[in-house]
């Protein structure tokens, strides 16, 4: 199948890559640039493990097209933070211990980075309305919840 | 948190930070999905669009012609399984109804089983190559319900099975019964003619799924050499690699398992379902191919645990519970081994009860075969008498968890077995929830009401093997063969790093590959935690005994005046003393590596205890069940890392909560599984449930050095009745089939059912 060409601001960096018409962000993402951070785990936007950010906003990145990439600025996990410089929502994740297997952990992240970037003071009722289109099913969300609201607290701090 | 009895220590207790969190948290971790390999190729399976047909035959010849396409595969190309049992740890499977699980042979027995596969270049070139091939079925009609395919004049799925029971063989015709089992003592028809209150229900629940967010995956390579390399994420590489081996026929040392990160099992990642078709697909075509589940074949064809059908009947007299009769039925899905005999021996256990007599049916129908879920056959089991003893405390006067109290079992107690318990804490469970805030403020408004419940899980010992290296610089490398889906790394670098008297930081925990470690069961059965610790602690003794034969040349001092404590070894007379970091920098010269070991069966598993309370409000308008507060109180013998303690119980509980308000495997007519994706499928979300609040009861385990028992599963047991019976107390109805979903909420109120 023929391909496209994509230009795109990759977690900051400019990133061309080739994508078929019928490829989805989250399978160019993991199976073509190798960033395997974001994670699938229903391809049909139910669970929010592929969450990544397009231009800000929150996507389920197995809904959007990878040519829809094009031009626009796409913040993955990878993104985000790292061992070196963790954004305060990894730590914070880390210390309340909100993460078991952690494989919805990228998602609620990235969804949740993007709200307190909206809502700094976001509180416990926004937080969960916010987050409901996240699935974990290890935790019963009480940790992760309390590690947003951590978080939040820390930023508006700093 | 309420601590009882056990003494303090240096590390058991804190709450360090995991050491695979970083990665965790920064998506560098890799889990089965993101194996990454050159030649790398995607397979595909085709699956059933019956529930019930016999396969007359398979053309893959169009499918083999496309281009892009590597190898196509079928139950042809497996070898003959053996009809004999295998123990996985906590379940068993019989390896021929395994292999043909895993690739059907004559016979589909659900939709969605797995008929043939495809490799190519990538997936969708193998989705296309699948809509080539051509199989014909003989379509006949399907068996869904527990009680149906009971009956007599049901269609089998298997003209050859015959129900077995403790004494043999107890049909002469075939039958979908597998299996009968009876638990008997004392005299029920004596009790129940002298009771004061009897209460007799039906109970109905329907198939559940365990909902891990990482669906199934699997890569396999066959190498040039006749050996296998499978990365996958499972609850055990040793499982795995046996279970392979048998149903393909290979020794178990041509096969590696590597396992990734696993994102969630909960029972369900214990059986294999892809890594055989991967790694024949991987042999026919010579690459590397990679298999990966959507979410929809993990609904239709990965093991749920069993829709239920109970009917029980239990007695008091003067407060005290004197006889229980129940006729129980499991779902065990198209194959036999649904957990009725684990909900059967569960059902009665934080009860000292005399007189019972419970049968259990494992009953197959056309649905996918069961597999484990925390805490397996249990907390159907005790919605049900859960249940029933909520209506008995009523009928008594008494308040229900007072009524737990006075009936509960304690060290002695026999089970329905007839096996005493040792040390056990329900009783504390019950005393600690009478005194929690939550049970002790009112619950107030309309609509409202409050419910609670006791449950009880035996929790595994099994096998586990560890090692320790001691690195020049002090720091050691624990590596171990347990799957951490939940902290575990943690929670035995933990038990190492106070065993041993060094730093947390300095222990860096491995979970390796089949061919890098000793055997170690699964991580299931609540066991990680308990008997890898048990096998940590033991090589950290190793260690130490090898320290002091080292510190006994530094110090010139003979062995039997040197003793290990707190991360040194010490003369007696305490004049002398030289810290661990020393011994280990000093290794190469005071005689080569130091290197610990152990292996061990783990006895003196701790079985554990829960008591949930749970304060509903119910719309009677919608049928909705909002939950507004709940605690879980549980004894967690000795919480290693009391944050991943709770973790698993708030956990355990949102899944209960799920069980009891909304999921269930909706079935049409047809054998067509309804609802096979999250949308339909309603797991619970962060709007779902509350915070939980849990309270930690620490009853040591006297079976394990820090008093260690299992803690993951049997926070699943209680909610189901425990928020059925906040439900009843909110709208003065008793609701006996789950999910209480608002459909059925507004029917039964409002008597449209
Ligand atoms: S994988 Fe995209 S929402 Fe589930
Ligand atoms: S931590 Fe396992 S799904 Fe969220």
């Amino acid at each position: 199948m023929a391909r496209s060409h994509v230009t795109t601001t990759l977690n900051g960096v400019e990133t061309e890559y080739l994508c078929e018409p019928r490829q989805s962000l989250l399978e160019v993402l993991r199976d073509e640039l190798g960033l395997t951070g974001t994670k699938e785990g229903c391809s049909n936007g139910n669970c929010g493990a592929c969450a990544v950010l397009l231009d800000g906003r929150v996507v389920n990145s197995c809904c959007v097209l990878g040519v829809e990439a094009e031009g626009a600025e796409v913040t993955t996990i990878e993104g985000i933070g790292n061992a070196d410089k963790l954004h305060p929502l990894q730590r914070a994740f880390l210390e309340e211990a909100a993460l078991q297997c952690g494989v919805c952990t990228p998602g609620f992240i990235v969804s949740a980075k993007a709200l307190l970037d909206a809502e700094p003071d976001a509180d416990e009722h926004r937080v969960r309305w916010w987050l409901a289109g996240n699935l974990c099913r290890c935790t019963g969300y009480d940790k992760i919840v309390r590690a947003v609201l951590k978080a939040s607290a820390q930023m508006q701090e700093a | 948190m309420t601590t009882i009895d056990r003494p303090t220590y240096r590390i058991v207790g804190t709450r360090p930070i995991r050491p695979d969190g970083v990665e965790k948290v920064t998506g560098k971790a890799q889990y089965g999905a993101d194996v990454r390999l050159p030649n790398l190729i995607q397979g595909r399976i085709l699956r059933s669009p019956h529930a019930h047909a016999r396969i007359l035959s398979i053309d893959t010849s169009e499918a083999e012609k496309t281009p892009g396409v590597f190898a196509v595969l079928t139950h042809k190309d497996f070898p003959v399984a053996e009809d004999k049992i295998e123990e996985l740890g906590e379940s068993a499977v019989n390896l021929k109804e395994l292999s043909d699980n895993i690739l059907a042979s004559d016979k589909v027995l659900y939709k969605g089983h797995a008929v043939a596969a495809v490799a190519a270049i990538n997936g969708h070139v193998a989705e296309e190559a699948l809509k080539k091939i051509r199989v014909e079925y003989e379509v006949l009609p399907p068996v869904l319900d527990v009680r149906d395919a009971m009956r007599e004049d049901a269609p089998l799925l298997s003209e050859t099975r015959f129900t077995k029971s403790m004494s043999g063989q107890a049909s002469d015709k075939p039958s979908n019964i597998a299996a009968i089992t009876r638990f008997q003592g004392g005299n029920v028809e004596e009790a129940f003619a002298a009771a004061d209150h009897i209460v007799e229900r039906e109970f109905t629940t329907k198939m559940v799924h365990q909902g891990y967010i990482e669906p199934q995956n699997s890569t396999a390579s066959w190498n040039s050499d006749g050996t296998l390399t499978i990365w996958t994420s499972t609850q055990g590489a040793f499982v795995v690699r046996a279970q392979v081996a048998e149903v393909l026929r290979l020794p178990v040392s041509k096969i590696r398992v590597i396992p990734m990160e696993i994102g969630g099992g909960f029972g369900g990642k214990i059986p294999i379902y892809l890594d055989p078709v991967a790694t024949l697909l991987s042999k026919k075509a010579g690459r590397p191919v990679k298999l990966v589940m959507n979410r929809t074949e993990v609904f239709m064809a990965t093991g749920p645990t069993s829709g239920s059908s109970i009917k029980l009947k239990m007695a008091e007299k003067d407060g005290i519970i004197t006889a229980v009769q129940a006729e129980m039925a499991y779902e065990a899905g198209a194959y036999p081994g649904s957990p009725v005999g684990a909900g059967a021996m569960t059902m009665l256990s934080p009860y000292n009860i005399e007189n019972f007599v419970i049968d259990a049916y494992d009953v197959v129908v056309n649905k996918p075969k069961v597999s484990a879920y925390r805490a397996p056959g249990a907390p159907v089991s005790a919605f049900a008498t859960e249940t029933a003893i909520d209506e008995l405390a009523k009928a008594a006067g008494m308040d229900p968890l007072e009524f737990r109290l006075k009936n509960s079992a304690h060290e002695g107690t026999r089970m329905v077995t007839g096996v005493p318990f040792p040390r056990i804490g329900h009783e504390e469970c019950v005393r600690a929830a009478l005194e929690s805030p939550h049970y002790q403020s009112p619950i107030e408004g309309p609509n409202r009401g409050r419910g609670v419940a006791s449950g009880f899980w035996f929790n595994a010992g099994l096998q586990s093997s560890v090692s320790v290296a001691v690195n020049v610089d002090g720091t050691v490398n624990l590596i171990e063969g347990s799957t951490d889906i939940g902290g575990t790394r943690a929670s035995l670098a933990m038990q190492l790093a106070e065993t041993l008297g060094i730093p947390y930081d300095d222990v860096k925990p491995i979970v390796a590959d089949t061919d890098s470690v000793g055997h170690n069961d699964v991580t299931g059965g609540s066991r990680t935690t308990f008997a890898s610790g048990l096998a940590v602690v033991e090589a950290a003794k190793d260690i130490q005994a090898q320290m002091i034969s080292r510190a006994s040349k530094l110090l010139n001092a003979p062995e039997g005046e040197l003793r290990y404590e707190d991360g040194a070894v010490v003369s007696s007379d305490g004049s002398k003393r030289i810290p661990f970091a020393e011994i280990a920098a000093a290794q190469g010269r005071t005689g080569g590596p130091i290197y610990g070991n152990a292996s061990l069966m783990a006895r003196g598993v701790g079985g554990a205890y829960a008591t949930h309370i749970v304060d509903v409000e119910v719309d009677p308008d919608t049928g909705k069940v909002t939950v507004l507060r709940y605690t879980a109180v549980q004894d967690v013998g000795t919480a290693i890392h009391p944050s991943y303690v709770e973790g698993q119980i708030q956990g355990g509980v949102a899944q209960g909560i799920g069980w009891a308000l909304n999921e269930e495997y909706y079935y049409n007519e047809d054998g067509t599984l309804a609802n096979a994706s999250f949308l339909d499928y309603r797991m619970p979300t962060t709007l779902d449930v509350p915070a939980i609040d849990t309270v930690l009861v620490e009853v040591p385990n006297p079976g394990h050095p820090y008093g260690v028992r299992g803690v993951g599963e049997v926070p699943i047991v209680p909610p189901l009745a425990a928020v059925a019976n906040a439900v009843a107390e909110a709208t003065g109805h008793r609701f006996t089939d789950l999910p209480i979903s608002p459909r059925r909420v507004v029917e039964e109120l409002h008597g449209l059912a």
